[in-house]
């Protein structure tokens, strides 16, 4: 099976950079290269060092912002989950959060904190924490009702119940939160260095375009996509080590 | 007719007042404007297995959990060896319908939960628990979890994680409602054993006429809307015959169809 799984992944594989390689020698448009040369591209920047440098600048605010919206949001929607109250006061700011277009926000974030690493970061978390919060917060309020009653009846205390009880039971709902705010911390990443100053990937996508130079500019975007599939993958192994009992789902279901 | 069936006003119920484990006087519990229980007085003798059977809706779980110091009531009192409840207690341990384990803990873990929670050191409570794994019959599943377990053998966990906290009083929420019937039949027997074997009181709600006469020293009658104890019955002349031999007894199969005749007008 897991063999059977790895064949159909090369399989895929090969056919989505099959049609870019097709679709870049027909060409679809003079400013589309083929799969080879933006290989060819991304080898050559590998081997000149522009593209270790330039992820050396575009991590440090995505592993800033996530690392923030990974604590705060999971903390933040554990308490909303549990009270309502604050579930009122706080959780309208995250759906609005989400909704709201941010590209159009951030001059007012350059506006507000300058053009530096925190401008950049506060965009990585708008778009990584709501999806975290939101997610935790509604597996928090969907705990079995049962397993609840077990801990009060057999006398476990609150910090009982929330630590062996609402937080395991969560945590699947709580890490497909984390793996969609992760991807979206991506695209902040990206959008901010885009948006604000280029530096980073986002200066070799700008730069690459502006000198015409397309392969460089879709090796950048292609390294930026395996980057993030990589780390959604460590993040789904470390789920499935932590909590090995959960990938049947329920016994009451 | 000759049977030895008593039947009684609950206010006149018998046992003297040091044989009783639990008693529940004047329980009212209102769910806004519904009354789920109103004024119920029940008495429950030490060391007995006490059913409480209804139609559905007449309020028998929301009795149990009142008794278990999971809801509180609207009015009224509840006592377990003559002191007040006020909250879930250590004297009492709960058996649930849906088995409430935690998937993702092995069952030894899920069986030493209750004395986890009692902060007892980990070989202790793992000593305890696989002592009563065994008896559950489940020797060789300590390592298993929930889900590579069928339902009958997860409510042996269940079973299990509440007869090591060593409650004197047992609460059972239809505990065997999610099971097949064979596996039933088996726990019914293996639930009288218990009953004689450890000196416990046993406080077992249930849908099921046949199983609540089956299995109880005394059952309680409650008629819906408000909750009610409408009678209560003693069954005495089978119960110390062999197991399989209660189901032909004519007292058995009388109390059944009296039962049914009590309770049909209240089944839509």
């Amino acid at each position: 099976m897991a063999n059977r799984s790895l064949y159909l992944k090369i399989l895929s594989a090969v056919i989505i950079f099959g049609a870019w390689e097709i679709a870049g020698r027909i060409p679809v448009s003079y400013a589309f290269p083929t799969f080879l040369e933006s290989m060819a591209a991304l080898g050559n920047m590998a081997l000149d060092g522009r593209l270790w440098e330039a992820y050396a600048e575009t991590l440090r605010p995505l592993v800033v912002g996530v690392a923030i919206s990974t604590v705060l949001g999971i903390g933040l929607g554990l308490w909303i989950g549990l009270s309502k109250f604050f579930d009122w006061l706080v959780s309208p700011i995250f759906i609005v959060m989400q909704s709201a277009p941010l590209a159009a926000l951030i001059p007012l974030l350059v506006m507000a904190y300058g053009i530096g690493l925190t401008s950049k970061v506060f965009v990585v978390c708008i778009m990584a924490m709501p999806v975290i919060v939101l997610n935790t917060a509604s597996a928090v309020r969907h705990t079995p009702e049962s397993m609840k009653e077990m801990c009060k009846s057999f006398l476990g205390t609150r910090t009982d119940m929330l630590i062996k009880i609402i937080i395991p039971a969560a945590s699947p709902l709580i890490f497909s939160g984390l793996r969609l705010g992760v991807s979206a911390g991506f695209i902040g990443a990206i959008l901010a260095e885009l948006k604000i100053t280029p530096t980073g990937v986002g200066d070799i996508i700008t730069f690459s375009r502006s000198i015409a130079d397309y392969p460089s500019m879709y090796a950048a975007i292609f390294s930026i996509i395996v980057l993030a599939v990589l780390f959604l993958n460590l993040l789904e192994r470390t789920e499935k080590t932590l909590f090995k009992g959960h990938d049947r789902g329920y016994v009451s279901d | 007719m000759d049977m030895s069936l008593i039947k009684e006003a609950p206010a006149t119920a018998e046992p003297a007042l040091s044989e009783i484990a639990v008693s529940v006087r004047n329980i009212s519990k209102n769910y806004g404007a519904v009354e789920a229980l109103k004024d119920l007085t029940l008495e429950f003798p030490r060391g007995q297995l006490t059913s409480l059977l209804g139609p559905s809706g007449c309020g028998k779980t929301t009795l149990l959990k009142i008794i278990a110091g999971l809801l509180e009531p609207t009015s009224g009192e509840v006592e377990v060896n003559g002191k007040p409840v006020t909250g879930p207690g250590p004297n009492r341990a709960f058996v649930f319908q849906d088995f409430a384990l935690l998937p993702w803990a092995t069952v030894m873990r899920n069986v030493a939960f209750g004395l986890e929670l009692r902060s007892i050191n980990k070989s202790k409570r793992e000593d305890i628990a696989a002592k009563y794994i065994k008896e559950v019959g489940l020797g060789g599943f300590e390592n298993s979890y929930p889900h590579e377990l069928s339902g009958g053998m997860r409510q042996r966990v269940g079973l299990a994680r509440a007869l090591s906290v060593d409650a004197k009083v047992l609460l059972m929420d239809e505990p065997f409602s999610a099971v097949d019937e064979q596996t039933r039949r088996k726990f019914q027997e293996d639930l009288l054993g218990l009953v004689q074997n450890e000196n416990k009181t046993f406080i077992f709600v249930t849908h099921s006429i046949e199983e609540a006469v089956y299995v109880s020293d005394q059952i309680a009658i409650l008629l819906p809307r408000p909750s009610r104890v409408s009678e209560i019955i003693r069954p005495s002349g089978f119960r110390h015959k062999d197991h399989d031999q209660i189901r032909r007894d004519p007292e058995y199969l009388d109390i059944v169809d009296d039962i049914w005749a009590s309770l049909r007008s209240y089944v839509e």
